[in-house]
């Protein structure tokens, strides 16, 4: 980054789960940055740790998770060191998160009016009686159509996308600089998400936010987001702005990926899969590289410790035999 | 929203209680008629001559096939004749009725008792997983429901009124000087706060702390146990971690947000509970001399009087089933998905 | 098998209550088993020079009103309490296996008859319902056995019939019906075995529950008669006497009924952990 402090930059970020089964290494060197109004994918097959990744940032892990190295630096605040409080005074207001299965995500016995003034209740100091109509102008914010009548509705008696929807009014009802978006289209019909997603652009370049944008679908990632980050198995393989990573991919896993993307004019028959599977993170030893177990290009040199090449500022990649 | 009102639901849920009245109906006929030898015989008493009991048998009309017997048997139920005991000679019904305050006063404060104890505790439990707290909660609970409640009214006699003398005797709902408070509600507590008697009061609560608790002990750890598990699936949910992340304080999460949610299992099970409850009230009566409808039946059981037995399994079962409605109905009322149903 | 003998152990350290419990469930066999022979005094034999004496170095758990010794009394009940419990259980898994699963795997009418009349059952308040079935069908033990096994029926009934209606669908069943077989052989053979497990499971957290409600049953003047030694009529003996302080006559039985179904219910639970550790609680 050639210009300020980016808002968020995360460091060498490693997390562990203990598990009946053993110690599993969700994350391991992980690094990554987010600049002020920017838009950052992260991309990667299911289980490759973005969903734990997000959660580690916000610090809301299952209690068999614990970070074990790492930085993770927000408006100058190391949010992996920070005190409860401080991070209490974070989430929601200055990072806030959108979830997927929005359904299961918003109370099921809590009117979605009441949900949204406990949250603007928590982070803005309106008075009492504005609460409401503050509650009422976010729904509308969202689009949710006869908001008022919302307001007194159950979660199930709205649909998916309108349950996303109200996610999205919880999430940027206290005006937070950055949202995480886990897959925030997942299980949505096809119209409707591509309806979430252009709300969700929309409001963030509207509000001067920064996003990070969670996904396993690097297509959908390409449409909104400036830079990608790909992950695979806990590892960050390859960081680009968009546009380079799709015309020079550097890591065979990007490779592999746009390869399975339906994009642009790709024939569907023509589309390739990836071969193999994610490795068992709770292994012994894993390999230094956990993507060479799949890997066409691996060779015996692919055993030592793992080198970040950077090709240009922008671009890097984890690699010993980059493309 | 719109939503169907309450009383649809409620009235829904009273015709799903029907089947289960007309198998508590059926079950307690065939147990009238399985009285081993002559039944007549057994409402007769063991003294009476042959003529007596040919006098009874057409009383009862058990001359007549099973099918007039069983029509029989409904149409007594609808005018609320349960026959009559043979020791007192008063009808079943009347005793029945004017006992049953007694007994439900006993097992409603009881379960007030145990779930303001239990719920918290299982919300420690799980708040704190693991902790030393969440041990001794398992321990204490496990402990809790082996002890038979019998004998735990029985320590608490010992010790609370034969050794502390903190408690009165364990002899009915009030001492023998003083007097009833006048019958609103038949609940003493409620009746004599309805005619401002403080001392009246405080000696009904006396009497009524050792037995409540005793049955308190007994149902605390299904209750604990059941609000512990909620609590941990609520907790580890996807809506709570929702409000985790959104900021919210951790009292919001834990108690607008879980606890809320938790209960809903455990207002379910309170069918479970109160099941424990009405067996173990019986036992309880017994040992504190408790006036309710349980002592009257062990009083009838001892004495071979059947009458009174029979009445008394009825009213119970019926008391169970219209006690699972009311936590069917609750359930509606406070879980909105099923209102809308 | 190693996994299961492995995960038998994770759990045993995890929980060394369930240890605990093993201990104890071996120690009140033996007692069971042995207790009458065991037993210092006999427990029927009176001596009104000695009623009422307090635990002494002769009569560990001391006299009752009849100068009965309350410890040997104690140990010999054991076999009745567990003999009680025992049949009841094994009453109620029999039939409640055998019909929850014909339900489970057959469906239909007869599924329904057998839900109906596990909810008819449930309708009552359980122990109430035993009330009413000793008073009905006669005085005697055997009657406490019928009144504990009809209580504890629908639970068995419920489990045994998920677990078969589960099974019904499975692929090896799916083989073994292609392989020939016929119903009676499939229920026998695959599905009947395969529903053991979780069955094992009910069984330990029944027992303890058995024995609450039989020595119940007793302790109102059901079922057994004095002097038999007997948990809950031993309590029920020293009821009157512990408000005039004679705590022992009710305390050493009534102990002893606690530890017998704490025993169980800690048996059941470790064994519930070992069976099926995601229903953990
Ligand atoms: N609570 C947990 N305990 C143990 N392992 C976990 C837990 N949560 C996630 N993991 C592991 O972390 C890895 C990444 O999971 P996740 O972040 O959900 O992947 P993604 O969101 O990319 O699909 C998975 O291998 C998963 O097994
Ligand atoms: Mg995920």
């Amino acid at each position: 980054m050639t210009e300020a402090v980016p808002l968020l930059s995360v460091d060498n970020l490693a997390l562990e789960f203990r598990t009946r089964g053993g110690l599993v290494r969700a994350l391991e060197n992980v690094s990554f940055h987010v600049g002020t109004g920017e838009i950052v994918g992260i991309v990667g097959e299911s289980g490759s740790g973005k969903s734990v990744l997000s959660h580690a940032l916000l610090r809301i892990l299952d209690s068999a998770g614990r970070v074990s190295a790492g930085r993770a630096v927000f408006n100058g605040l190391d949010l992996l060191a920070a005190r409860e409080a401080e991070m209490r005074a974070i989430r929601g207001r200055k990072i806030a998160m959108i979830f997927q299965n929005p359904r299961a995500a918003l109370n099921p016995i809590r009117k979605i009016g009441q949900q949204l003034e406990d949250v603007l209740m928590q982070h803005t100091h309106a008075p009492r009686h504005d609460i409401k109509k503050r509650a009422i102008e976010c729904l509308e914010q969202v689009r949710i159509p006869d908001a008022l009548r919302r307001y007194h509705a159950y979660p199930f008696e709205l649909s998916g996308g309108q349950c996303q929807r109200v996610m999205i009014a919880l999430a940027i009802a206290a005006e937070p600089a950055l949202l995480i978006a886990d897959e925030p289209t997942t299980g949505l019909d096809v119209t409707t998400q591509a309806v979430v997603m252009d709300l969700i652009r929309d409001l963030v370049r509207r509000n001067h936010m920064s996003a990070i944008l969670i996904t396993h679908d690097l297509a959908l990632a390409s449409e909104s987001c400036d830079r990608i980050v790909v992950m695979h198995a806990g590892h960050v393989v390859e960081t680009a702005p968009t546009r380079a990573l799709f015309a020079t991919p550097r890591h065979p896993y990007t490779a592999r990926l746009i390869g399975a993307t339906p994009h642009d004019c790709t024939d569907v028959r023509t589309l390739a899969s990836i071969p193999g599977s994610l490795p068992d993170l709770r292994a012994a030893s894993l390999p230094l590289c956990r993507f060479s177990a799949r890997c066409e290009q691996y060779t015996s040199a692919c055993d030592q410790p793992l080198p970040l090449a950077v090709f240009n500022q922008h671009h890097s990649v984890a690699c010993h035999t980059p493309l | 929203m719109a939503r169907k009102p309450v009383w649809g639901t409620i009235f829904r849920r009273l015709l799903g209680a029907l089947p289960s009245l007309a198998g508590v109906v059926v079950v307690t006929f065939i147990l009238t008629r399985a009285l081993p030898g002559d039944p007549a015989a057994f409402f007769a008493g063991a003294a009476a001559t042959p003529e007596a009991v040919e006098e009874v048998r057409k009383q009862l009309g058990l001359d007549k096939n099973l099918a007039q017997q069983f029509l029989r048997y409904l149409s007594e139920l609808a005018h609320g004749d349960l026959g009559q005991s043979l020791t007192t000679g008063q009808p079943v019904s009347t005793e029945l009725v004017n006992r049953l305050p007694a007994s439900l006063e006993l097992t409603l404060f009881g379960l007030l008792l145990a779930a303001v104890v239990a719920i918290p505790l299982g919300v420690l439990a799980a708040t704190r997983r693991d902790s030393w707290i969440d041990h001794v909660s398992r321990l204490i609970t496990t402990a809790g429901v082996s002890l038979p409640v019998f004998f735990t009214g029985l320590l608490l006699i010992y010790i609370f009124y034969f050794k502390l003398g903190w408690a009165p005797s364990p002899m009915g709902r009030l001492d023998p000087y003083a007097s009833a408070p006048a019958t609103v509600t038949g609940f003493f507590i409620i009746d004599s706060l309805l005619a401002r008697d403080l001392g009246l009061l405080t000696a009904s609560l006396k009497q009524l702390l050792l037995p409540a608790i005793t049955m308190a002990i007994f149902v605390m750890a299904p209750l604990a146990r059941m609000t512990r598990a909620a609590m941990l699936t609520a907790l580890s949910s996807d809506y709570t971690r929702t409000t985790r992340a959104m900021g919210l304080s951790r009292y919001t999460v834990v108690y607008r947000y879980a606890l809320r949610n938790a209960l809903l299992p455990v207002v379910t099970t309170l069918g479970m509970v109160f099941s424990f409850m009405l067996g173990a009230n019986v036992l309880v009566e017994k040992v504190f001399s408790w006036p309710g409808i349980g002592a009257y039946a062990i009083e009838a059981l001892v004495a071979s009087d059947y009458a009174p037995v029979q009445g008394f399994v009825l009213t119970m079962a019926i008391l169970y089933v219209l006690l699972n409605l009311v936590i069917d109905v609750l359930y509606s009322i406070i879980d909105p998905r099923m209102a809308a149903q | 098998m190693n996994a299961m003998f492995k995960h038998a152990r994770y759990v045993l350290q995890e929980n060394p209550l369930t240890l605990f419990a093993f201990g104890l469930f071996f120690f009140l066999v033996l007692l069971a088993a042995f207790g009458q022979v065991l037993a210092p005094y006999d427990p029927l034999a009176s001596d009104t020079a000695v009623a009422l004496q307090a635990p002494s170095l002769a009569h560990w758990f001391g006299t009752d009103q009849l100068g009965r010794d309350i410890l040997s009394r104690v140990m010999t009940a054991t076999r009745l309490d567990f003999a009680i419990a025992l049949s009841a259980v094994a009453l109620s898994f029999i039939i409640g296996s055998v019909l929850g699963c014909g339900a489970g795997f057959f469906g239909g009418g007869f599924e329904r008859a057998v839900g109906r009349t596990a909810d008819t059952i449930m309708a009552f308040p359980l122990f109430v319902l035993a009330m009413g079935i000793v008073a009905a069908l006669g005085n005697s033990v055997a009657n406490i056995v019928l009144a504990t096994a009809v209580i504890n029926l629908p639970f068995y009934i419920r489990v045994a019939r998920t677990e078969a209606s589960v099974l019904r669908n499975a692929e090896f069943i799916e083989a073994a019906r292609l392989a020939g077989g016929g119903n009676a052989r499939i229920l026998a053979l695959h599905i009947y075995p395969n529903i053991l497990p979780p069955m094992m499971v009910q069984i330990s957290l029944n027992m303890g529950w058995a024995i609450l409600n039989a020595a119940g049953l007793s302790f109102i003047g059901l079922g057994v008669r004095p002097p038999t030694p007997e948990w809950g009529i031993m309590v029920a003996e020293g009821a009157s006497y512990i408000i005039t302080g004679e705590w022992w006559i009710a305390l050493f039985p009534g102990a002893a009924l606690m530890l017998a179904v704490f025993c169980f219910n800690l048996l059941g639970d470790g064994l519930r952990d070992l069976i099926d550790p995601r229903r953990r609680t």
